[in-house]
């Protein structure tokens, strides 16, 4: 398979994993001690993975017990139920929470539309369009994958404060029509260069220019390194509260992660339960794109991380 | 090929093009430019403008209100005396250097354990991968604050052992550690990554190896490390660069203050301090600048230290 975003998930069948190589009859005792071997390691295993859900799961669970039964159980047994804190922590700050959910979800639609756009036809460029200049391009565009944000942010807040954009969504949103997210740029050029160029030539001997072979073929083939790109841009946009902060001061307009850092700030009222309950709630949506675009989560980090 | 592998085929010299490659380089030219326009206006509007423009603060007093003032070097100067910079930056190299290699270990231990056809493979590749989509939130960083806050999960599993627990977060000699926990704990993403390269080394090597009598210790050793240490090395890379700029964790953890006794005060939270709450734009910039220095610094020292471990089988 050229494509190389496929590589990662699905253990290629012509090559047998050694552990189910059939033992031979006459070795019982070494068959006895690899099944001991392995019961160890799914014991290790599943220590780990307890350990690293623990967290959650107590956070789960003191969302919904007694504000006085969090700190004094470490236990995920709730005894008391209280559903209370949901509605609380709902209308525990200035507005309800729905309205930073719903401002969420702007900035992550107006961001995830804009990498798809402008990262694609970057990419298209870079990996089928024999410009001048492309390499120092393409070293540009590398270069500034590893950028840090800070050396931008401040000239960035003076431009967009004289444009008037502080606490409008616009500083998160505009860049990312621009493909200042690099790294899908890279991504995406990974995947175009996975797809056979017979397709495209085939289409110009046919009289198709760059736009429509973009448009046309290159778009719906890459379907797999959008999706990943739009789900990544998803929990990226909605984890960040860097940016975030420092736009959006006003509280009609706050996010979701800065409306949850004031529930730190209002911690006299010491609603633990409310606030755990919103954390909760904040975790869903990046939760539910987990669980159903994980094949090209695993997809899209493998392919970067190729030597 | 990841984005680092890249710089090692750029470096290769492009060959003379033939008069028909000049004309096809023409006009494809002509359609980058079109395809090219989004990119290049961010590359020269958000990134490039706002990098000289930086430069240039860094050299300057702002504080936003009135035009920027050129002070020459004062703001170098004042790095130099200044004590909570010197603190910031001690914070963040433990942090660095703690937290990168603690997680990488623990990610390769785990790739190796999943690698080899476990049962139930995907079902612990998920759940160990969903902490470094979360981790990242503000909502597992107040979750941080409470697992290991004075009356936390934590104190309350130790008093079990009637161990007498602390206010891990609110003493300044085991702050910092709790951020270190909470990196570790995003582990999952350097692990399929590992995963993923892991699938990538020839079966039939290992399937030699044995024949000839090569421990498993013996393999692990001269033939998947080897072989999986440019990916070792793209981790080890990105890992450095990402956690130079952690800033939620610790902007949480500690309240925005980067508190206890600047324990958490991670270069960014400073720099975010100076430029955003001080409104020192000028000093902030500097900062910036030195934080862009240090990271190309490191991943500087990285790439020279790679040839004598990196191994590229090309």
């Amino acid at each position: 398979m050229t494509d190389a975003l496929a590589t990662l998930p699905h253990r290629d069948p012509a090559r047998p994993a050694r552990d189910q190589a059939a033992p031979a009859p006459g070795r019982r005792r070494n068959s006895a001690r690899r099944r001991f071997a392995s019961i160890v390691k799914h014991a290790c295993l599943i220590a780990v993975c307890l350990l690293m859900l623990y967290p959650l799961l107590w956070m789960v669970a003191s969302s919904i017990r007694p504000n006085d039964d969090i700190f004094t159980s470490s236990g995920l047994f709730v005894d008391t139920f209280d559903f209370d804190h949901y509605p609380t922590g709902w209308d525990a700050l200035a507005y309800p929470f729905s309205t930073y959910l719903l401002n969420s979800f702007l900035v992550v639609l107006g961001s995830v539309v804009g990498n798809l756009i402008s990262c694609s036809m970057a990419a298209y460029a870079f990996a089928r369009l024999q410009f001048r200049a492309r390499r120092l391009a393409f070293a540009a565009m590398l270069i500034t994958i590893m950028l840090p944000i800070h050396v931008l942010i401040i000239p960035q807040y003076v431009v967009y404060a004289q444009l008037g954009w502080i606490n409008t969504y616009l500083p998160l949103i505009v860049p990312k029509f621009l493909a200042t997210d690099a790294f899908f740029v890279f991504l995406m050029v990974q995947f175009i260069r996975g797809i056979p160029r017979e397709l495209d030539e085939a289409a110009r001997i046919d009289g198709a220019g760059h736009a429509r072979i973009y448009a046309q073929i290159m778009l719906p083939l890459m379907i797999p390194a959008l999706a990943t790109t739009a789900i990544f841009t998803f929990i990226w946009t909605w984890n960040d509260f860097f940016t975030q902060l420092i736009f959006i001061t006003k509280p009609d307009l706050y996010t979701v992660p800065v409306a949850l850092r004031s529930f730190i700030d209002a911690q006299s009222t010491s609603d633990y339960g409310g606030m755990f309950a919103m954390s909760i709630v904040s975790l869903v949506p990046v939760f539910l794109v987990f669980l159903f675009g994980q094949r090209f989560l695993l997809r899209g980090i493998a392919t970067t991380g190729g030597k | 090929m990841s984005a680092l592998g890249e710089f090692r085929t750029l470096r290769r010299p492009a060959g003379r093009l033939s008069a028909a490659e000049k004309r096809e380089q023409t006009r494809d030219t002509k359609a980058a430019a079109v395809f090219l326009t989004p990119w290049l206006l961010g590359l020269f509007g958000i990134t490039i403008g706002p990098m000289i423009a930086s430069l240039y603060l860094a050299f300057t007093d702002y504080n936003l209100l009135q035009d920027p003032k050129f002070t020459g070097l004062d703001n170098i100067r004042r790095m130099f005396t200044d004590d909570r910079l010197a603190h910031s930056l001690q914070v963040t190299f433990t942090y660095v250097i703690v937290s990168v290699p603690l997680q990488l270990a623990l990610a390769l231990a785990l790739a190796l354990l999943l690698d080899r056809g476990v049962r139930g493979l995907s079902l612990y590749r998920s759940v160990l991968y969903l902490p470094s989509l979360l981790g990242a939130s503000v909502a597992i960083a107040v979750l941080w604050r409470l697992v290991f806050g004075a009356e936390g999960l934590v104190n309350a599993f130790l008093s079990l052992f009637g161990v007498e627990g602390r206010g891990w977060v609110s003493e300044p000699d085991t702050a910092l550690g709790t951020l270190i926990i909470l990196h570790v704990w995003t582990f999952g993403a350097p692990m399929v990554i590992f995963l993923a390269g892991l699938r990538q080394i020839p079966r039939e090597l290992y399937e030699a190896a044995s024949t000839e009598g090569a421990s498993r210790i013996r393999q692990l050793f001269s033939i998947t490390l080897p072989l999986l240490s440019p990916i070792i090395f793209f981790n080890l890379v990105l890992g450095i660069i990402g956690s130079f700029q952690s800033f939620t964790q610790a902007y949480i953890v500690s309240g925005g203050t980067g508190g206890p006794s600047d324990s958490t005060l991670f270069f960014s939270l400073y720099l975010y301090q100076e430029g955003f709450t001080s409104f020192r734009m000028g000093y902030a910039s500097a900062l910036a600048w030195l934080l862009l220095i240090i990271i190309g610094a490191f991943t500087a020292l990285n790439f020279w230290a790679s040839r004598f471990w990196v191994f590229y089988n090309d």
